[in-house]
């Protein structure tokens, strides 16, 4: 998929003249919304909580805002993830010429995304999230050029709005229910409503934080918006589809009983296993990370499921520990993620290529890009000293943990979860090495990636903001140790055990099991030196060290294209999985004209697309598609007909309100 | 698995004795005794001097013992094992393995044809000698060598 | 956790990494005997290391730091382990990171670090190991954690000495139902992590059928060294790791005595010696086995840990 942006002098010396400082402006705004976000969250989850009410904003219902624990998390984290954004998109829209209505859009989505967890009533929640879906939706199709771009925001507005519609149905259920609009006012509400709540509520959250089998948006919609957005969208909007599920579902409804902790559980891990495998065998970057940000939000998922189950099972300190992952793991994310996507920006807007089979070599071309997303891939891997160890590590001890106080439901369900958390590690390494050896290792397998340059400084910037971040989760999460603390209180499910023990060493509360980040971070570093002096022995024997050709048994004539691609490096995974991926594999062998058995050309095919959008989202959409042919039919064009139609509606409105 | 390890307890050592230490030819290579990686390379023979070296390092004649090993990269080895003429095909080839050898290094020369062409002294596709192509360290005589000679040679490089 | 401890600490990483060559050679020895040959002697990895120290050091065009600097990594994640894993001692000085899943992670690290060495060649044949590398990893993840698992639900903790010492008061543990289990799951994952057969064959010579080697074929002296001195290493701490889970009378306690030190060094090489034969021998019986047999291998010790788990969870009295 390659992005031809070659626009002749005089054409370029225009957009130049346009852009000189509205990328600036767009990006500094950007930041500074961020900025600001990040000092609200933080008055919100160390402070009091506090409330607004602006009436005069909307007519009739009133804007209602308040700022406590759980909504300034997310809101600070947002904020976090805007700064290096906003600083990044400064040289990002320069390169990429984007035009003065995404730029303008942006800092506007930032401030819908930190509107939404600021939401106190639920009107207030849909208004709130229909702006940062209407944003989005503008960012996303800001290359509208390109025809897979306007595919791909078509799809994207659909499913947003399906999963708006579900969102609005549950909560008007709840507020109907709960017999007001605020979240303060509403009252305790029956199982059937709770019910109904919950699933609407899945089903829409689920869908925006891409957990299956609505998620088939993401990996669609991200790689063809711009860099900056991708990484706006998966670092912090996706966080905000597990806001709404943590706020309605497990605090505003209550500590759930079982069967939600293991509806979350299954959806989570059928989310993260099939994300992680779909990433594996992914040969373009972005979409790569589209299905790791599936993943990740899918092992969010297992670990409210597993909080949820837990707390209502009687484990207090396990489904304590649970949620505590499922924040750090969320916190984490968000950093290794956002790092991801700049990076993926700046190796397009360098080489115009998303392709990994045509990357490689790019170490040597663009060395600080190659090391900062080798700390977002080391990150979304899983390994320690990455960012997402911790997240994953406290994940795996609450689920080992739970079996004290087990049932039957959690016997045989934390086995299968923790198998399906290991096999997402597993895999999410090997997507990891792809992306990372295939794309920026080795040498060049075209010309665009041979002809390189590193990003302008505003760029790497911006990056080395969000890896410093990576970092510092990696090896000190006890950063995040006082803000964890006052977040878990206010949710009912985590509320039972005091997380005190988590400082520079994580003590589990309550229950065996420590691990200290810093510390493995620092032996480990302590390790490969003392290798590296344990190799200096008999190194004044040697003769003098020597940089020769490859061996590569002796061939000649070895070329850049003869190195192991993307495809054929995901190869042995396709096949073991072929069941679930449904790959599309075509090899065409042509002969010579004189004779059949030699051959001049093979070329080989392979497309995997999403198995579910294709299993599940075309039968709906046929579906939908006859209905809405047979009531074409009412349409005849005749104005005695729509009169008619007019009078008979309002009749039957006349006659149920009766 | 019962009929192999009777066979096992049955057959026991079938090694035979090692003769006397031959005199060094080469000196062995970075000057630790008793240990040759060596890589074996086919310039073009007619693997009668391969199925000698197979036996030279089979149970019977177990040139293990006196710290050669077959390594299946150059770049792990300190010896070339050259056998056959050089043929056109394969000069750079050798060329190529020789320079992605490290140093120290030795090259052993194997059989007739690798030592002065051989049978095939008139034949098209040769190029020459293995001594035509590269530098030769150590030779072995024979066509084929036994295994003895084989490991005689080997034997003067690791001194063991 | 006394001067003792540390000596101990200090004594189980020198043994491992002098001893890990001795380990090697014992299992080719066994397999030289068992041939009917002589064979080098259980020292000749030594004399190997020490040849490859002293050869010339060579980078190949087209590799970046990734190449250099993967050979040390690999080195220091096994020297991590052997440092954190209770093997002549239980409470180690690291036991803050003495996490049965960190080490784990730290077994992966390493992984990743030879595989991103291989991609980093450049060749066909450098990538194919990596690949097949990497999805063998991942394959053995599921087993290796629910093993884990299974080992730490009797002991209400993931931390490894708390686990050996569960196990010596509760000897019962080892030949219990889920104990069994685990450990030929566990033997399984050391098959595949380690590259023996019937997943991988350490000693071939032909690169379409190599998965470990592979990465390594552009790898020359002190680099070969410290690679296939780390490897050795991460066989014998396996090992180590094995019996030490599941039979651990002989290592020293916490506040050990000198006595209790040197007994504790004794046991583990027994142990250590008394599993690399067991392995050797095994091998000799069989065949490596095609590439996509082997997902079908680690589905089936997967399926064990499984079972082990839930055995665990319905039959063993919590502690």
């Amino acid at each position: 998929m390659t992005l031809t942006t070659d626009a002749t002098p005089e054409a370029e010396q225009v957009i130049a003249r346009h852009n000189g400082v509205g990328p600036a402006v767009a990006g500094l705004t950007t930041s500074a919304v961020g900025v600001a976000g990040v000092w609200i969250g933080l008055a919100g989850v160390l402070g009091a909580p506090r409330a607004v009410q602006i009436d005069w904003l909307v007519p009739l219902i009133g804007v209602a805002l308040q700022l406590d624990p759980l909504g300034g998390f997310f809101i600070a984290l947002t904020g976090a993830v805007a700064v290096p954004v906003g600083v990044y998109a400064i040289g990002y829209a320069r390169r990429e010429h984007l035009g003065v209505v995404p730029l303008s859009v942006l800092p506007l989505f930032v401030a819908a995304m930190l509107l939404v967890p600021a939401a106190a009533s639920v009107s207030t929640f849909l208004l709130a999230w229909e702006l940062m879906a209407a944003a989005s939706l503008i960012l996303v199709a800001a290359q509208h050029t390109r025809p897979a771009v306007g595919s791909a925001a078509v799809f994207y507005a659909v499913m947003t709005q399906l999963g708006f519609v579900a969102i609005l149905l549950g909560l008007m259920v709840l507020s109907a229910a709960g017999g007001a609009d605020r979240f303060a006012d509403l009252s305790a509400v029956t199982p059937g409503a709770r019910t109904a709540v919950f699933v609407l509520t899945l089903a829409g959250f689920g869908s925006k934080a891409g957990l299956l089998p609505l998620h088939a948006w993401l990996p669609r919609a991200h790689p063809e918006a711009p860099s900056p957005v991708s990484a706006l969208m998966s670092a912090a909007m996706v966080n905000l589809g597990i806001y709404g599920i943590i706020r309605i579902d497990l605090q505003l409804l209550g500590p759930g009983p079982r069967w939600w902790g293991v509806t979350l559980l299954a959806i989570g891990a059928v989310s993260a296993v099939y994300g992680v495998l779909q990433a594996s065998v992914a040969t373009d970057l972005k979409r790569l990370l589209a299905y790791s940000t599936v993943e990740n939000m899918g092992l969010i998922a297992v670990a409210l499921g597993a909080a949820t189950l837990l707390a209502a099972s009687g484990a207090a300190s396990a489904a304590t520990v649970a949620m505590a992952a499922a924040l750090l793991h969320l916190t984490g994310h968000a950093a290794f993620k956002c790092l991801g996507f700049l990076a993926a920006g700046s190796v397009l807007a360098t080489t115009g290529l998303r392709d990994l089979d045509r990357l490689g070599g790019l170490a040597r071309r663009m060395p600080a890009t190659t090391i900062l997303f080798g700390v977002a891939a080391l990150g979304a891997s899983g390994l320690p000293p990455g960012a997402g160890f911790v997240g994953e590590w406290l994940l795996v001890q609450s689920l080992i943990h739970a079996t004290p106080h087990h049932t039957t439901a959690l016997a045989l369900a934390t086995p299968l979860a923790v198998g399906a958390v290991a096999l997402t590690t597993g895999l999410g390494v090997a997507a990891m090495v792809k992306a990372f050896g295939i794309g920026f290792l080795a040498r060049p397998r075209s010309d665009a990636a041979a002809e390189a340059r590193e990003a302008p400084t505003s760029m790497l910037t911006g990056m080395a903001a969000a890896a410093t971040a990576c970092v510092v989760l990696a090896v000190a999460p006890i950063v995040l140790a006082t803000p964890l603390r006052r977040v878990l209180a206010v949710v009912p499910a985590s509320a039972g055990a005091d997380p005190s023990g988590l400082g520079t060493v994580l003590h589990l509360p309550g229950l065996a099991g420590s691990m200290a980040p810093g510390l493995l971070a620092v032996f480990l570093v302590v390790a490969v030196l003392a290798a590296v002096v344990a190799s200096r022995w008999g190194s004044r024997r040697r003769p003098t060290p020597a940089m020769l050709p490859l061996w590569a048994c002796g061939a000649d004539d070895l070329t850049a294209r003869m190195q192991y691609t993307a495809t054929s490096f995901g190869e042995p995974l396709q096949r073991v999985f072929d069941d679930v991926l449904r790959p599309e594999t075509d090899v065409e062998v042509t002969a010579f004209e004189e004779s059949q058995y030699l051959v001049a050309k093979v070329a080989y095919r392979a497309r995997i697309s999403d198995v579910l959008q294709d299993l599940l989202y075309t039968p709906v959409v046929q579906a939908v598609t006859f209905c809405a042919n047979g009531i074409r039919r009412a349409h005849t064009g005749s104005v005695h007909l729509y009169l008619t139609y007019g009078a008979l509606g309002v009749l039957i409105v006349l006659l149920v309100a009766r | 698995m019962r009929g192999w390890i009777a066979k096992i307890a049955r057959v026991g050592r079938v090694t035979e004795a090692a003769g006397d230490l031959p005199q060094a030819v080469a000196d062995a290579p970075t000057g630790v005794l008793g240990t040759l990686q060596v890589r074996h390379v086919d310039a073009g023979s007619c693997n009668g001097c391969e199925v000698e070296i197979s036996g030279a390092f089979g149970p019977v004649y177990d040139a293990e013992r006196f710290g050669a090993r077959l390594v299946a990269s150059p770049r792990h080895a300190d010896a070339l094992l050259v056998t056959g003429v050089v043929t056109r095909n394969m000069a750079q080839p050798l060329r190529n393995t020789l320079e992605a050898t490290p140093a120290p290094r030795v090259v052993i020369a194997c059989g007739d044809c690798a030592l002065n062409r051989g049978v095939f002294a008139n034949a098209y596709g040769v190029l020459g000698a293995v001594g035509d192509v590269v530098p030769v360290d150590v030779e072995i005589p024979g066509c084929p060598p036994t295994p003895t000679q084989i490991v005689a040679a080997l034997r003067s490089v690791t001194q063991r | 956790m006394n001067l003792m401890s540390y000596l101990a600490g200090a004594a189980q990483i020198t043994g491992v990494a002098l001893g890990a060559p001795l380990v090697i050679g014992v299992t080719r020895q066994v397999r030289t005997r068992l041939e009917g040959r002589v064979g080098g002697g259980v020292a000749q990895p030594w004399r190997d290391l020490r040849k490859q120290l002293r050869k010339q050091q060579i980078t190949p065009h087209g590799t970046t730091a990734i190449f250099t600097a993967a050979p040390p990594v690999l080195a220091g994640t096994t020297l991590l382990i052997i440092a954190v894993a209770p093997l002549v001692a239980t409470g180690s000085p690291l036991d803050p990171v003495a996490d049965l899943f960190a080490v784990v992670g730290l077994l992966f690290l390493g992984t990743v670090a030879l595989t991103l060495a291989g991609i980093d060649t450049g060749t066909s044949f450098g990538g194919m190991g990596a690949s097949r590398e990497i999805t063998i990893a991942a394959l053995v993840e599921p087993t290796i954690l629910l093993a884990v698992f299974a080992l730490s639900i009797p002991t209400g903790s993931s931390n490894l000495g708390a686990i050996v010492a569960h196990t010596i008061d509760n000897p019962a543990q080892a030949v219990s139902l889920p104990g069994v289990l685990a450990f030929v799951a566990l033997v399984v994952v050391i098959v595949a992590e380690t590259g023996r057969l019937p997943v991988d064959n350490p000693a071939t010579h032909l690169e379409l059928t190599m998965v470990h080697e592979a990465m390594v074929l552009e790898y020359a002296g002190p680099r070969l060294a410290m690679v296939e001195w780390a490897s050795g290493m991460r066989l014998t701490v396996l090992l180590a790791l094995l019996g030490n889970l599941f039979f651990p009378w002989g290592i020293a306690g916490p506040d050990p005595s000198a006595m209790d030190v040197a007994i504790g060094i004794v046991a583990i090489a027994a142990k250590v010696a008394v599993l690399a034969v067991l392995l050797a021998g095994g091998e000799v019986f069989l065949a490596k086995l095609r590439l996509f047999r082997v997902p079908e291998l680690l589905a089936g010790s997967f399926l064990l840990a499984l079972l082990a788990v839930t055995a665990a969870n319905f039959f063993t009295t919590r502690a």
